[in-house]
């Protein structure tokens, strides 16, 4: 008994502190922007699984794709999940959680959940996972997957769109360019949006930003 | 196939990215500065476009071909990459290897390519400045640059993930113990500080997506580093930076918490080091004030 107390203590502590952090946000103005609404999602993901939402091929579709191949040998253990920095702050962001659906056969609710798009691709999971999973991979590659199906968040189609019109992913303002000679830099290299244009049409890229999201 | 691996090249293209020239002028100034000090010569890079990095998540492809154009663009010149931001270094150098490695995917990215007349060959090397500085400039160099040391100051750093992040890939440092950033500041004589999560995530990347979580992660941090007794932080990112000095003060808004940390970029904590003047490494380009790091330095130099 003696022993099981502090370490409960240990356990309670952070906890504190980040209901402390959350609620000290929530009454600043800016919450309406911070509001994290991958967290409605929660419902549909965790509502009970029917079996007419298998889809046994998928893991082997997702095993066919660069970074994907290792897939299969994750054992759930949870090591990118526990190490995943966006994951201590996210009510729902959980890469085991996607790694796992996935090996069920979730596809749709793998490929129509927000929480795919909060991964900061930093690779601890990755180069963590003692099964070699490439987890950051393997989330990029349902990520592509569902732009397939027509799901672009707003911000990737604006850098998208930026690059092909200035040949990288923001627009500089003239003053700033301006300023940047003030400054004795000298200045910015031209780009080539055009080759990048003819490039993003052959690949099918510029389809994809033009599509719905 | 390293044909320049050639440790006496001197002349290195620069590879600038997005967000450096959009936001983070001042890495850029006193990045110039310090290399020129080191004797190296810096190439501009026309035609150049984003890594690719940004649209990895929406097609894996595209950014292929994208960091695949930027690799030829280096070929044509015969020159290695040096690149500041460790997202389009990560990127990049990732890119080169596969290409090299899978001949399948290196002829069904020229096919692309062929288009608008490049071909990838595989001839150069693509670095980040922090693994310039270590492996080809290296730390006794720096060493004899220093003219003011800056015993006066304690720092820590947060060196960002890409720069070492996923290990295989980009070949570089210790990500669960790293160490080419510490000896870098230890070299100009600042005391290095150690905190929890130093190579902790700052969250950047998911800013446009929801930033409530990458403001709580950088929150933390800050808290970690101001325990731990660093009068600044180091960074090599441009993301990371502007997390850490752009986002501070509605950081410490937001969680009624702090800091006043200054955040530096490595080039201008050595650049102070190497007798630079604030002015000359565009501190005044920060916003959190770095006052109390030029008092102390301007200090030492009247011998106080």
């Amino acid at each position: 008994m003696s022993e099981s107390k502090p370490r409960q203590k240990e356990k309670v502590e952070p906890e504190r502190e980040f209901t402390k952090a959350t609620s000290t946000s929530s009454e600043e103005p800016l919450s309406d922007m911070t509001k994290d609404k991958t967290s409605e999602r929660r419902g549909s993901e965790t509502a009970s699984i029917k079996a007419h939402e298998f889809d046994p091929h998928f893991k082997h579709e997702i095993s066919n794709f660069h970074g994907g191949e290792k897939l299969k040998q994750c054992f759930q253990c949870g090591t990118c999940t526990s190490d995943c920095p966006i994951a201590r702050f996210s009510d729902s962001y959980r890469p085991r959680s996607l790694i796992r659906m996935a090996l069920l056969g979730l596809k749709d609710r793998v490929l129509s959940s927000d929480t795919l798009w909060l991964c900061a691709a930093c690779f601890t999971c990755t180069d963590r996972c003692p099964q070699d999973v490439e987890v950051a991979s393997v989330i990029r590659i349902f990520r592509n997957i569902a732009v397939k199906r027509g799901v672009i968040p707003q911000i990737f189609k604006e850098l998208g769109s930026n690059i092909l019109e200035n040949g990288i992913a923001y627009k500089i303002p003239e003053l700033r360019l301006k300023k940047r000679e003030q400054t004795g830099l000298p200045p910015l290299p031209k780009r080539n949006p055009k080759a990048l244009e003819k490039l993003a049409k052959e690949t099918g890229f510029l389809k994809k930003l033009k599509g719905s999201g | 196939m390293d044909v320049n691996k050639d440790s006496n090249q001197k002349a290195w293209l620069l590879f600038l990215g997005c967000a450096v020239p959009y936001r983070v002028s001042s890495y850029e100034i006193s990045t110039r500065k310090v290399l020129a000090e080191l004797d190296i010569k810096l190439v501009e890079m026309p035609e150049y476009n984003c890594c690719g990095l940004p649209i990895d998540p929406i097609d894996h492809e595209m950014m292929l071909i994208l960091a695949a154009r930027n690799l030829t663009l280096a070929e044509e010149k015969g020159l290695n990459l040096v690149v500041l931001c460790p997202g389009c270094a990560g990127t990049l150098r990732k890119v080169n290897k596969k290409l090299k490695e899978s001949k399948m995917l290196r002829e069904k990215i020229n096919s692309y390519l062929k288009e608008t007349g490049r071909e990838f060959k595989g001839t150069i090397e693509a670095k980040h400045l922090l693994q310039l500085l270590i492996e080809d400039v290296g730390l006794e160099k720096i060493r004899s640059a220093v003219k003011k040391p800056l015993f006066n100051l304690q720092v820590s750093e947060h060196m960002g993930c890409h720069v070492t992040r996923p290990t295989g890939a980009v070949d570089f440092d210790n990500p669960e113990n790293p160490e080419a950033l510490k000896k870098l500041i230890e070299v100009t004589g600042a005391k290095y500080v150690d905190y929890i999560d130093k190579s902790a995530c700052c969250g950047a990347p998911i800013a446009g997506v929801n930033d409530k979580i990458p403001l709580q992660l950088t929150k933390e941090k800050l808290i970690h580093v101001k325990d731990a007794g660093a009068q600044a932080l180091i960074t090599v990112c441009p993301f990371c930076h502007m997390m850490f000095d752009t986002n501070q003060p509605r950081i410490e808004r937001m969680f009624n918490e702090t800091f006043k940390i200054p955040v530096l970029h490595y080039p201008q904590l050595l650049g102070l080091a190497m007798g630079f003047s604030s002015e000359e490494l565009n501190l005044k380009g920060l916003r959190v004030d770095p006052t109390p790091i030029i008092s102390q330095v301007s200090d030492r130099a009247e011998g106080k």
